[in-house]
């Protein structure tokens, strides 16, 4: 059962429903399949084309280009340990070799009961708090060893509960009632907005 | 999440900023409380064109990196042409870049407010507003906040009981720092591989999102248009110096004392006062001396002493033989390897590169692997003018600004570091090549890996 649930299907109807062009949903689709199984199946691809019209190929060919998305299974818990330039300055590489060291693991792999992957992430805008890093892109600041080893272990003991699985980004979605919705115009051809005439004297 | 330091050390001038200090100045009510959507009220009151003008009259610069004036962008859009749309690029990725994320966590209704101002000022007919995957509280702050805002009229159909009617999406990626540049974010929210599109001849004004007329604007760029509208551009423009008006906001980052994020105003502070200064930077760490910085962002070309007192405007900066960029200033006191600092940065370039142009996709990977071998004790004599010769294919003759082999910058911008670097340290280099090494190797793969 990895293609899309009845609740991922009724999200992606909603949010296709936000764009002219379909395909232009399939980034936030494939973020859903990631939410539902912790990684994006073949399977999700597959019904993720049904759903919008275009080839898996096509799917597989975005999926693969983004770095988020994992086509293969990984921890539970995502470590990026960011080593961009001004956590580099400030002991990206020993913090990383730490993690490295603690989770028994190298950069890039899952430990074996499937809780921790480990990845060097580029820089992920917390410049100011280096070293910095993202469990299940959440960010933890100014981390030192022993900070390390002590989110580690709150992780093993159940104690993280604001780190959402892998795969949940934003716990808050946008909601639009359809009330309220301006509505999509057509690509092809829309008309020129009436408030462009607006002079300013009715409000 | 510990409030940083820095957050309550934030002085005149306040344009973007003014709300970071407010704890929950990203809820409807608080930002209400604190002018919020005056601006758009003021806006509904006003023609589309007259709120052009303002714009233009502002001169605001886009705040993404390039720093072409937003009013004059907005210009390009053709007649008549409809649907157009407006695309807010807020996949913040240049490395020691800080300022988007901030102000999507902090304020989000003034970034919302913004589009809602543009968008009526151009007759757009949708806004996407793209933030990067990564950030994930980002995207709940600006979520809620655009569920709060169509809640109570201020997005959606007949905004504030007008016939402006205007949808903002919240899209997000996936983790792609290409997707930063203009018509690869067009590509990514088109569903498609993040691939810069060829330009000249069309712009994404003329022919952009969907083959449509779309303006695509910065978040900090955006942020700065509640404030023009409510306050006039012309007072706008009074701030700053004459080529680079209003604020900017820097992230100032590595071996100072205080990192932190400060709005500073155009031209009236020098690099030396944002690093050194007591109410930004205090100065290097240990009382160390500055071996290097970056100005802008990792694409720019490194400063280094004497560049100090260059004033933070567009225009000194870029004479002076580097750029503003994205605000980030990135400051390596006389511990630092230059060499593995430099090799840092390249790595970035060689992991980010997407592959459309050989020059990028092929030499980035090589510079990257060259300085590889050189920091794991396998450089050879002439590596360095084996980089220097890579370099040149990328970008012919190594000049500021960056000759182009390839259809964006990001190609060229993995030469800035190394031309940087080695016209300034190469003994250090050379270091390395000759002597025996005896430091751990470079424990992250980079390039293909």
């Amino acid at each position: 059962m990895s293609r899309l649930n009845e609740e991922s299907l009724r999200i992606a109807n909603e949010i296709i429903n936000r764009y002219p062009i379909k395909k232009s949903a399939l980034i936030p689709l494939l973020h859903l399949a990631q939410e539902q199984e912790g990684w994006v199946t073949d399977q999700a691809m597959r019904h993720i084309a049904e759903i919008l019209g275009v080839t898996p190929a096509e799917v597989l060919g975005t999926c693969s280009f983004y770095e988020m998305f994992k086509r293969s299974p990984v921890g539970e818990y995502q470590v990026n340990v960011c080593h961009g330039i001004s956590c580099h300055l400030l002991g990206a590489e020993n913090l990383l070799h730490h993690a490295e060291d603690t989770l028994g693991i190298k950069e890039g792999e899952t430990t074996q009961d499937g809780k921790f992957s480990l990845e060097g992430v580029e820089c992920i805008a917390a410049c100011t708090e280096a070293p910095c890093l993202q469990v299940n892109y959440r960010y933890q600041n100014k981390v030192t060893t022993s900070d390390f080893n002590e989110l580690v272990q709150e992780i093993i003991d159940g104690e993280r509960s604001d780190i959402p699985k892998h795969g949940s980004l934003a716990k808050v979605r946008q909601n639009i009632s359809p009330e309220r919705l301006a509505g999509i115009e057509p690509v092809e051809h829309a008309e020129q907005p009436e408030w462009l005439n607006r002079n300013g004297q009715d409000s | 999440m510990v409030e940083p330091e820095w957050a309550r050390l934030m002085t005149f001038p306040h344009i973007t900023t003014s709300r970071w200090e407010i704890e929950d100045a990203h809820t409807l009510d608080r930002y209400l409380e604190t002018e919020g959507y005056k601006a758009l009220t003021k806006a509904l009151t006003m023609t589309p064109a007259q709120v052009h003008e303002e714009v233009k009259k502002a001169s605001l610069l886009g705040r993404g990196g390039a720093g072409f004036p937003a009013g004059v962008k907005w210009g390009f859009l053709p007649e008549n042409v409809w649907p157009r749309y407006l695309v807010v690029n807020g996949d913040e990725s240049e490395p020691g870049t800080y300022k988007d994320r901030i102000l999507l966590e902090r304020d989000p209704h003034q970034l919302i407010e913004g589009c809602l101002i543009a968008c009526y000022a151009l007759g757009l007919s949708q806004c996407f507003l793209y933030v990067r995957g990564e950030m994930a509280h980002g995207q709940e702050r600006i979520a809620n906040a655009l569920n709060e805002a169509y809640e109570a009229g201020y997005v959606g159909k007949n905004i504030l009981g007008t016939e402006f009617s205007v949808d903002i999406i919240l899209h997000w990626g996936a983790g792609a720092y290409i997707v930063g540049e203009e018509t690869a974010l067009i590509e990514s929210l088109e569903g498609n591989r993040g691939m810069p599109r060829l330009k000249p001849p069309f712009f994404p004004a003329s022919i952009g999102l969907y083959g449509k007329p779309t303006i695509v604007n910065n978040v900090e760029t955006l942020s700065n248009v509640p404030w023009i509208v409510l306050h006039g551009g012309e007072e706008f423009s009074k701030i700053g110096s004459e080529q680079s008006t209003g604020t900017r906001i820097f992230a100032v980052s590595g071996h100072v004392n205080n990192p932190g994020v400060f709005e500073v105003e155009f031209g009236t502070t020098t690099f030396r006062d944002l690093i050194m200064g007591d109410e930004y930077g205090q100065g290097i760490r240990n009382g160390n001396q500055m071996k290097a910085f970056i100005p802008g962002g990792a694409s720019a070309p490194w400063f280094f002493e004497e560049h100090l007192d260059v004033s933070l405007e567009k225009s000194t900066v870029d004479q002076a033989g580097s750029m503003l960029g994205s605000g980030a200033i990135v400051v390596m006191d006389e511990t630092t390897d230059i060499v593995r600092a430099c090799h840092n940065v390249v790595r970035f370039f060689s992991r980010e590169s997407c592959g459309k142009c050989a020059p990028c996709r092929e030499g980035t990977n090589w510079l990257e692997k060259i300085l590889r071998r050189i920091i794991d004790g396998n450089g050879r004599k002439d590596d360095l003018d084996l980089l220097l010769d890579v370099c040149d294919n990328i970008s012919p003759g190594i000049t500021w600004p960056p000759k182009q082999t390839t259809i964006c910058p990001l190609g060229p911008s993995a030469v800035s570091p190394i031309s940087s670097a080695i016209k300034r340290y190469r003994s250090e280099f050379e270091a390395y090549v000759t002597l025996p090494q005896t430091g751990t190797s470079v424990g992250i793969q980079g390039g293909t890996s």
